[in-house]
C-alpha cells in the first residue's frame, strides 16, 4: 500500500459544520419571514432579496480583495444570514437603497474590515441597522399597517416593485407607528401608558401573532419564539442568553410596572413588542460576538436585557435591542477574559486543588 | 453505587457492532516477527541476543535499563534473523532498533511453569514479576506497570480503579476480553489490588457493553471489595482523570498523580497480562487487537503475537475493501496514524483501524467562528478556542496561561468543531515548542551554572595556591629564624636575627 500522510487525532468528526449552523438558523427564520411577507406584501420580499443580494456581492468583492477563496466562504451562508437578519429589522416598505446600503454596510464595515467571518466584534446586522437608524431616521421609522398579500388594497407585484424602487405614492395614507413607538411618544408627551395603549389599541393576540405594524422580525413574536425553540432543540444555541435577556426585561418591567403603572407598561407588553424576541433568540445569540462560557452568556444576556429596558424606558429611541446588543458585544472580550470555566484539578482561581489527605509516605 | 458527572465530553458514533460479536481468534504464527526494543514509555530495552541465535518462546530478548523501562521477550521460538532498524508504529515512520525473528513454527516455550499462588507473594515480589514479564499499560499509554505498582512505597493507596470503559469508537478488544476471560481478568485485578494494598476496587465499564458487564459481575461475585460499575457511554470516559471523577467524585489535582489522592488506575487488559505474568510467570508476548474500520472486509478481534506486522492482521481479516485513506493504531479519537501496514504490533496496540476516504472526508479548516462548541465539549474545563488562537500565532506562553498543560489531548474539541480546526494539532505543536524552549532554557542555565562554577573553582584554586605559598614562606621563614636563633643564642641580639631572616626570605622569593 502507499505511504499515508501523518494526521493529528482525532480521525473522526461530528456532523457539525459552519454551513449547517447557518442553514439551520436561516430555516428557523423562514416561518416568521414568510408570515411577514404575507402581512406586508411584495415590498417586504423585495427588501429581503435586495439585502441578501447586496450582502453577497459585498462579501464576494471583499474576499476577492483579500485574496481569499470566494466560493468557499460565500457558500458558508454567513453573509446570507447577516443580510436576512438585517432585512427582518427594516421597515418592510423601505426604499431599495436602504436595503442595499444596509446589506453592504453590514458585510463591509460590520464583518470584513475586522478580517472576515469570526473576527468581528459587533453583530454586523445590528451595526448596519443602527447605522441606518442614525443616518436615515425618517425612512427607518416609516411603518405600515399590515396589508396581507392578495387582500383588497394590498399592492400587487408590480406595485410592490414601484414601492421599493420609486417610493410610496401617498405617505400619509399608509403610515403608522409601531405600538412601541406609540407608547414612547405618549410617554414624552405626558400621556399615561394606559392611554397610549388604549389609543394604540394594544392587543396581546395581534402583537403575538404579528398582525400589527412593524418590521418582519418585530411583529410575530410567536413565530420568532418558535424558531428560537427549534434552535434550542437542535443545540445551535443554548438557553442562557435568551432566558437571561428575556428574564431581565420581564423582571425590570414588572418591578417598574408595580411601582408606577401609569408610566411603565407591563412585562408582557415588553416581551411581545418590538424586536425583543428576535433579539433574544437570533441577534444576541450570534456565536461570534457573544461570550464563550455559560456564565459569561448569562451575564451577557442579562446585560442586553437591562440595556433594552433602560433604552426603551428612558432613552430617546423607542426600541433598544440593536443598541443593547452592540453595547454588550463591546463587553464580550472583557467578559471572556474574566469569566472562565473551572479547569479540572484546579480551583476557580486556577490554582491546583489541595491534596487533602497527606498521602505521601515518608521517603522509604 | 453513586456516580459523578464530569463536564463536557462527546458522543461519537460507536461503530462497535462491526466487531463486538466476533470471538477472539488466534492469528496463525507469522514467518517473521519484528519486535521493537522500544514499546513503552521510558528507556529502550537493550538487546541480549545475537543474530543467528536460536531462541525459545518467552526468552528474554532485551533487558530493561533504567528505572522506567520494560524488557521484551521472544513471542515465539525460532532464530534471531536480524537486529536492525525497522519502521516503528509511530506517525513519524522513523525507524527503531528491532529484533527480527524467523519463527520455526513450533512455538516452544522456554520453560514450563507450575502455577503459583500470587497471594502468598509479597508486594515486592509481585512487582518484580510484573516488571520482569515486560508488562506495560495496555490501554495505549504503555507506561511500565511495575513502576506503577511500586507507587505503594511512596503513597498509601486506598482505591484501585480498573479502566474498562473502552470509550474509543470501533475498539472491542477489552469488551471481548471481559466476555471471554472474565475469571482471569478478575484474578489479575485481585493480584494488582494485593500488590497495592488497596482496600477496594472499582471496575468502570461503559453501559454499551452489557454482556461484559454481566460476565465481570459474575466473575467478581465472590469478592466484596470489587465493585463492577456501569458508567455512562461518554467519551472520554476512559481518560484516567475522568474515570476517577466518575466513579469516586474526586479530582486529581493539577500537576499531581492520582496516587496523591490514594487512587491508582490500571487498564483491564493490563490486569489480564498481570494475571499471566504473576500466576504463570508468562511474559507479555501477545495481545488482543481489534481490526476494524470501514475499509476492512471482515472486522475481527485477534490475539496476535507482539511483532506481527499489521499487514498480516489485515490479510487475515479479508484484506482491504478499498485502499484506506487512514490507517490507525488505537481508536479514531486518540489513535496514531500509521505510515504503512508493514509496521509491527506493539504492546500498546489496542486496535488497527482502516478508514476509507468517505469516513475521513478531508475538510479544509475554516476560520474559528467562536461558537464555543469546543468549550462545551472540553472535559477539562479549558477554552480550546483561545488556546488554539494563541498557539497559532506563536504565543505559547499565552496558550500556557489558558491551561495548555491541563489538556489531556482527548480530541473532543476538534471532534465537535464546525470549522474543522485541528485543535489537538495546535496544542501538540505548542506543547512541543514549550518543551523545546524549556530544554534550551535549562541548557542555558546549566551552562551558565557550570561556567560560574568553573570560574569559582579556578578562583579558589588560585587563592589556595597563593595561601599555600604564603604559608610555606612563613613556615620557612620561621624555620630559618629558629635556626638562626639556635646558632647565635649567646649573642642574644634579636635584631640581627631578624635582619638575617628578612634577607633570606627575600632571597628565597627572588630564587
Amino acid at each position: 500500500m502507499n505511504t499515508l500522510t501523518a494526521q493529528a487525532a482525532p480521525h473522526t468528526h461530528g456532523a457539525n459544520s459552519v454551513s449547517r449552523i447557518m442553514l439551520i438558523v436561516i430555516l428557523t427564520l423562514v416561518p416568521a419571514t414568510g408570515w411577514g411577507v404575507y402581512q406586508f406584501g411584495w415590498p417586504a420580499l423585495n427588501v429581503l432579496v435586495l439585502c441578501v443580494a447586496s450582502a453577497l456581492l459585498a462579501e464576494a468583492a471583499c474576499l476577492r480583495l483579500a485574496n481569499k477563496p470566494v466560493g468557499l466562504f460565500l457558500k458558508d451562508g454567513s453573509a446570507i444570514l447577516t443580510a436576512w437578519l438585517l432585512a427582518m429589522t427594516l421597515p418592510p416598505w423601505t426604499p431599495w437603497w436602504i436595503a442595499v446600503f444596509g446589506g453592504t454596510f453590514a458585510i463591509v464595515v460590520g464583518k470584513q474590515i475586522f478580517g472576515g467571518i469570526g473576527q468581528n466584534v459587533f453583530n454586523p446586522a445590528m451595526l448596519a441597522r443602527v447605522a441606518l437608524l442614525v443616518s436615515f431616521p425618517m425612512e427607518m421609522t416609516f411603518w405600515v399597517e399590515p396589508k396581507p398579500l392578495f387582500s383588497a388594497g394590498a399592492p400587487n407585484f408590480m406595485e410592490g416593485l414601484a414601492i421599493t424602487f420609486l417610493g410610496v405614492p401617498s405617505l400619509d395614507s399608509v403610515s403608522s407607528a409601531s405600538i412601541i413607538g406609540h407608547v414612547k411618544t405618549g410617554f414624552t408627551q405626558g400621556h399615561s401608558v394606559a392611554d397610549s395603549l388604549a389609543s394604540g389599541q394594544f392587543d396581546i393576540f395581534a402583537q403575538g401573532l404579528g398582525t400589527v405594524a412593524g418590521s418582519m422580525g418585530e411583529t410575530s413574536a410567536l413565530l420568532i419564539g418558535l424558531g428560537g425553540l427549534v434552535l434550542l432543540a437542535l443545540r445551535i444555541i443554548t438557553w442562557h442568553i435568551p432566558v437571561a435577556m428575556l428574564g431581565t426585561v420581564a423582571l425590570l418591567a414588572t418591578l417598574c410596572n408595580l411601582i408606577a403603572p401609569e408610566l411603565y407598561p407591563n412585562a408582557l407588553f415588553h416581551l411581545l413588542s418590538g424586536g425583543l424576541m428576535l433579539g433574544a433568540f437570533f441577534i444576541a445569540t450570534d456565536l461570534v460576538t457573544s461570550p464563550s462560557t455559560r456564565v459569561g452568556q448569562l451575564i451577557f444576556g442579562a446585560g442586553c436585557g437591562a440595556l433594552v429596558f433602560v433604552i426603551r424606558s428612558w432613552g430617546s429611541f423607542p426600541e433598544g435591542v440593536g443598541f443593547a446588543v452592540l453595547l454588550m458585544n463591546a463587553a464580550t472580550p472583557l467578559i471572556d477574559h474574566y469569566v472562565r470555566p473551572r479547569i479540572y484539578g484546579r480551583n476557580r482561581k486556577g490554582e491546583p486543588l489541595a491534596i487533602k489527605e497527606n498521602n505521601e509516605r515518608g521517603a522509604s | 453505587m453513586r456516580l459523578f458527572k464530569f463536564r463536557g465530553g462527546v458522543h461519537p458514533d460507536g461503530h462497535k457492532q462491526a466487531s463486538a460479536n466476533k470471538a477472539i481468534e488466534s492469528l496463525p504464527i507469522p514467518e517473521y516477527l519484528y519486535v521493537p526494543v522500544q514499546q513503552h514509555i521510558g528507556a529502550p530495552a537493550e538487546p541480549e541476543v545475537c543474530v543467528g541465535e536460536n531462541i525459545l518462546k518467552g526468552q528474554l530478548l532485551a533487558h530493561s535499563q533504567g528505572n522506567v523501562s520494560a524488557p521484551v521477550h521472544a513471542p515465539t521460538s525460532g532464530v534471531v534473523h536480524a537486529i536492525e532498524n525497522h519502521t516503528a508504529p509511530h506517525p513519524s515512520g522513523l525507524p527503531v532498533k528491532t529484533i527480527v525473528i524467523k519463527s520455526d513454527g513450533e512455538d516452544r516455550w522456554i520453560n514450563t511453569v507450575t502455577p503459583i499462588d500470587p497471594f502468598q507473594l509479597s508486594a515486592e515480589e509481585i512487582s518484580i514479576r510484573v516488571g520482569a514479564a515486560g508488562v506495560v499499560g495496555m490501554g495505549g499509554a504503555t507506561f511500565p506497570s511495575a513502576v506503577k505498582l511500586n507507587l505503594r512505597n511512596r503513597y498509601s493507596i486506598h482505591t484501585l480503579v480498573i479502566n474498562a470503559a473502552e470509550c474509543e469508537p470501533y475498539l472491542t478488544c477489552d469488551d471481548r476480553l471481559m466476555r471471554e476471560r472474565g475469571q482471569q481478568v478478575v484474578d489479575g485485578i485481585r493480584i494488582i489490588q494485593h500488590a497495592l494494598g488497596a482496600e477496594k476496587v472499582i471496575v468502570g465499564i461503559e453501559d454499551n457493553k452489557s454482556i461484559a458487564l454481566a460476565e465481570m459481575t459474575a466473575s467478581a461475585a465472590n469478592y466484596d471489595d470489587i465493585t463492577i460499575t456501569k458508567v455512562p457511554t461518554r467519551y472520554p470516559m476512559g481518560s484516567e482523570k475522568h474515570l476517577i471523577q466518575t466513579v469516586t467524585g474526586k479530582e486529581v489535582p493539577a500537576r499531581a498523580l492520582s496516587a496523591d489522592i490514594g487512587i491508582i488506575v490500571h487498564n483491564v487488559a493490563t490486569a489480564h497480562a498481570v494475571h499471566r505474568a504473576v500466576r504463570y510467570g508468562r511474559p507479555l508476548v501477545s495481545r488482543i487487537v481489534t481490526v476494524s474500520g470501514d475499509a476492512i472486509r471482515e472486522p475481527r478481534n485477534l490475539e496476535v503475537l507482539i511483532g506481527t506486522r499489521v499487514s498480516e492482521l489485515v490479510a487475515y481479516c479479508g484484506g482491504y475493501k478499498e485502499s484506506p485513506s487512514r490507517l490507525l493504531m488505537g481508536g479514531p479519537m486518540m489513535g496514531q496514524t500509521l505510515p504503512r501496514d508493514e509496521v509491527p504490533i506493539v504492546k500498546g496496540a489496542s486496535g488497527i483501524i482502516a478508514l476509507s476516504t468517505q469516513q475521513v472526508a478531508e475538510q479544509l479548516a475554516r476560520p474559528c467562528i467562536r461558537c464555543a462548541s469546543c468549550v462545551t465539549a472540553c472535559p477539562c474545563g479549558l477554552l480550546p478556542l483561545e488556546m488554539a488562537s494563541r498557539s497559532k500565532k506563536g504565543d505559547f506562553q499565552g496558550a500556557l496561561d489558558y491551561g495548555l498543560m491541563d489538556c489531556v489531548a482527548c480530541g473532543s474539541c476538534a471532534y465537535v468543531c464546525p470549522s474543522n480546526i485541528p485543535l489537538v494539532q495546535y496544542f501538540n505543536y505548542a506543547k512541543g515548542e514549550l518543551t523545546n524552549k524549556q530544554r534550551t532554557q535549562h541548557k542555558a542555565t546549566e551552562t551558565k551554572r557550570l561556567a560560574e562554577q568553573r570560574i569559582a573553582r579556578l578562583e579558589r584554586e588560585k587563592q589556595a595556591k597563593a595561601e599555600a605559598a604564603a604559608k610555606r614562606k612563613a613556615q620557612k621563614a620561621a624555620e630559618r629564624a629558629a635556626k638562626a636563633a639556635a646558632k647565635e643564642p649567646a649573642k642574644g641580639k634579636s635584631e640581627i636575627a631578624q635582619n638575617t631572616s628578612g634577607q633570606t626570605a627575600e632571597k628565597e622569593i627572588s630564587a
